[in-house]
């Protein structure tokens, strides 16, 4: 338990829960209940895949955001250079698994989706790796910085590298995933579950709902062990980590490279998601732009920095709202003016995730993480804890 | 040879104005030690109400207003938010300012609808033929603008009551105000100060000459190019911020004539991160030592 001695007692916990907890009945009933409705959720939008498509969207913010939730709450790291790695992701999976276009002008290896997948996530966190030199050796704000080169550094190596990324024009489009030889694309006949039929966009629902649980699950195994323990030792000090046996330059490269790897997960869900890879024409708007970056750091702030549930919570606001303002946008008519300047759904939900960004951080610095766990009364002595950054 | 000697001064130019912001982010940092995120939504501020009033108020009073609108903005925000979290670590309140710029930046954007005005009307577009040599005018005026601000600044960091209380307090907080400095003023004056120093600076980068870009979100992205420049001089030094703007600014002018013009803006974080791998706390940074 000697961990606990570098770490301020409010914002950590013992690592390990000695004596096994009762089972608390109410939150696996909880869990179960929110699972299965995730699993139905395609036979309540029915044939209406419009919400599909948002659900999606936040799954793909749910696996970026409990990545970066590990770099930036739990070793203390900051990183804008997610957009950078989604588009890393996107283009090595259309690379790996894609083939050489119409004319033959694009580089496609052809492998396997499966393949191109796990590849593509092998390469975003090798690239993570590479970056070690800085993301070893800086601290908190000066990292966060230097990450923003990545994406600046994307942003021209996805429009001059046009064999790769299809170019800023027409991009490329990402082939259909497939395990073996299930296909995510429509067919003819589906299968059905109660009565709806399972078609390319429920399958990718249930494909990203998969990958999303994979990812959480992973992260919270990593932050209730060593691993964690070993970030949130540099967090705190990195002196007291290093006499604890930390290997300080390390862990640091190591949680930059494990948070890289999950936001190329991210990207190849992206690539599938839109049905298109293709590089953006500026830094600040598009899907690989700094306004991306700041959204997902947006995330965990609100979620509450170091919480994996949170980062959850944090992904279904800020990707979730502006998806959701959409699709009333289109299905009642708001924002009808939002042409002459009145308010779009873009807007409505940055001022809602600014706002919450500012109030998290002035009062409830365990975001909502801290709030839901007093409102459930759950026992404050959490592994997963937030809290703020020391 | 004339190329060069052209590159160089519109570099220089550039650099003038990347070192206002960067000057503006470190008094910031140095006064508070906040990271301050929402420098480019102060410039926009600052850009949006010149652009607002150039046509009633005359371009003078405009830029006047400008200059006013994003120091008090500054103020505002010291004031209502980071004067009021004082528990809240650094790093936070830099997250803080990161809510706030996402604000910001989207309410301006949404008023400037579809337009990207220039905003340089007296020296925008109107090269300088001198000696064989083409200069832009906007980069030409930001050269001197800044040196005099820039000397101006630095006589009052050196020699004024509250250039020796900003030194105070960045040195040793708590003995600063056991020497009777009014902690809360300084660190007011140093937003309001480097908000004034935003609105300077976007009078020159919503122009032809600087980006060919109006004000926009482009504006602010650009405002984020300082950042490097406060980083790879070093964020807690005032000289840092000088020097790395002009790093940047001739580094961006010189990248774009000989590589590609895409290529400019990685090649300032390029050079950023060179600087960084080698001196991680800049060039011109205190080093944090530590051993165990």
């Amino acid at each position: 338990m000697s961990e606990v001695t570098v770490t301020p007692p409010e914002t950590e916990a013992p690592p390990t829960p000695a004596p096994r907890r009762p089972r608390n009945w109410l939150k696996i009933a909880g869990v179960t209940l929110f699972l299965v409705l995730l699993v139905l959720f395609p036979v309540f939008t029915g044939t209406d895949v419009a919400y599909l498509k948002a659900g999606q969207y936040v799954l793909i913010g749910v696996v970026g955001a409990v990545g970066l939730t590990m770099l930036v709450g739990q070793a203390g790291q900051l990183s804008l250079a997610t957009p950078f790695f989604l588009l890393v992701g996107a283009v090595s999976y259309a690379v790996l698994a894609g083939d050489s276009g119409d004319s033959g002008d694009l580089v496609g290896l052809g492998l396997p989706p499966v393949v191109a997948a796990v590849g593509a996530v092998v390469i975003c966190g090798l690239v993570g790796l590479a970056f070690a030199p800085v993301s070893g050796r800086l601290r908190g704000i000066y990292l966060g910085v230097a990450s923003l080169s990545l994406v600046f550094l994307g942003l021209y190596l996805g429009q001059s590298l046009d064999m790769l990324s299809g170019g800023t024009s027409t991009g490329r489009p990402p082939p259909t995933f497939a395990i073996f030889d299930f296909r995510f694309a429509n067919t003819e006949p589906a299968p059905t579950i109660l009565g709806v039929a399972v078609q390319k966009q429920q399958r990718l629902w249930y494909l990203f709902l998969v990958l999303a649980i994979g990812a959480y699950l992973l992260a919270r195994g990593a932050v209730r062990s060593r691993i964690g323990r070993a970030w949130r030792a540099v967090r705190d000090n990195e002196a007291a980590a290093t006499a604890m046996g930390v290997h300080v330059t390390r862990v640091k490269a190591g949680a930059f490279t494990i948070s890289s790897a999950y936001a190329g997960l991210a990207g190849v869900m992206t690539a599938l998601w839109l049905d298109l890879v293709k590089p953006d024409e500026n830094e600040f708007v598009g899907t690989y732009s700094i306004t991306v970056a700041i959204g997902y750091l947006a995330m965990v702030i609100i979620g509450g920095l170091g919480s994996i549930p949170g980062a959850v919570a944090g992904a279904v606001l800020v990707n979730g709202l502006p998806q959701l303002l959409t699709l009333g946008a289109t299905e009642f008519g708001w924002f009808a003016d939002a042409r002459f300047g009145g308010p779009s759904p873009v807007l409505i939900s940055a001022f809602v995730y600014g706002v919450a960004v500012v109030l998290v951080v002035m009062f409830e610095p365990g975001g909502l993480a801290a709030i839901g766990r007093r409102l459930a009364h759950v026992r404050a002595a959490r592994p997963t804890r937030g809290g703020d950054r020391g | 040879m004339n190329t060069f000697l052209q590159l160089v001064l519109n570099g220089l130019g550039k650099g003038a104005v990347y070192a206002l912001l960067a000057l503006g982010f470190v008094v910031i940092f140095k006064a508070t030690e906040v990271v301050n995120f929402a420098h480019g939504s102060l410039v926009l501020i600052g850009g949006y109400m010149v652009y607002a009033t150039k046509d009633a108020l005359g371009w003078p009073a405009a830029a006047a207003l400008g200059i006013v609108s994003a120091a008090l903005a500054a103020l505002l925000i010291e004031r209502l938010l980071i004067a009021h979290a004082r528990n809240a670590d650094v790093n936070s309140l830099a997250l803080l300012t990161i809510g706030v710029d996402v604000i910001i930046t989207e309410e301006i954007v949404r008023r400037l609808r579809a337009d990207i005005p220039f905003i340089g009307d007296p020296y925008d577009a109107q090269p300088l033929q001198a000696a064989g040599l083409t200069v832009f005018r906007t980069q030409l005026v930001a050269l001197i603008v800044g040196i005099v601000l820039i000397t101006a600044f630095f006589l009052a960091f050196r020699f004024s009551s509250w250039g020796v209380a900003m030194r105070a307090q960045a040195e040793n907080r708590e003995a600063a105000a056991l020497m009777g400095i009014r902690s809360s003023r300084v660190t007011a004056t140093a937003w309001l100060l480097a908000g004034a120093l935003a609105g300077v600076a976007v009078l020159f980068m919503a122009t032809q000459d600087f980006s060919g870009a109006g004000l926009g979100r482009g504006t602010h992205a650009i405002a984020l190019i300082a950042f490097p420049a406060a980083i790879l001089g070093g964020l807690d030094s005032t000289v840092g911020a000088v020097v790395g703007g002009l790093i940047v600014g001739l580094t961006e002018a010189l990248s774009a004539q000989y590589v590609s013009f895409e290529f400019s803006k990685s090649a300032v974080f390029l050079v950023m991160l060179l600087i960084l791998v080698i001196r991680p706390s800049g060039l011109f940074g205190t080093r944090e030592l530590s051993r165990v």
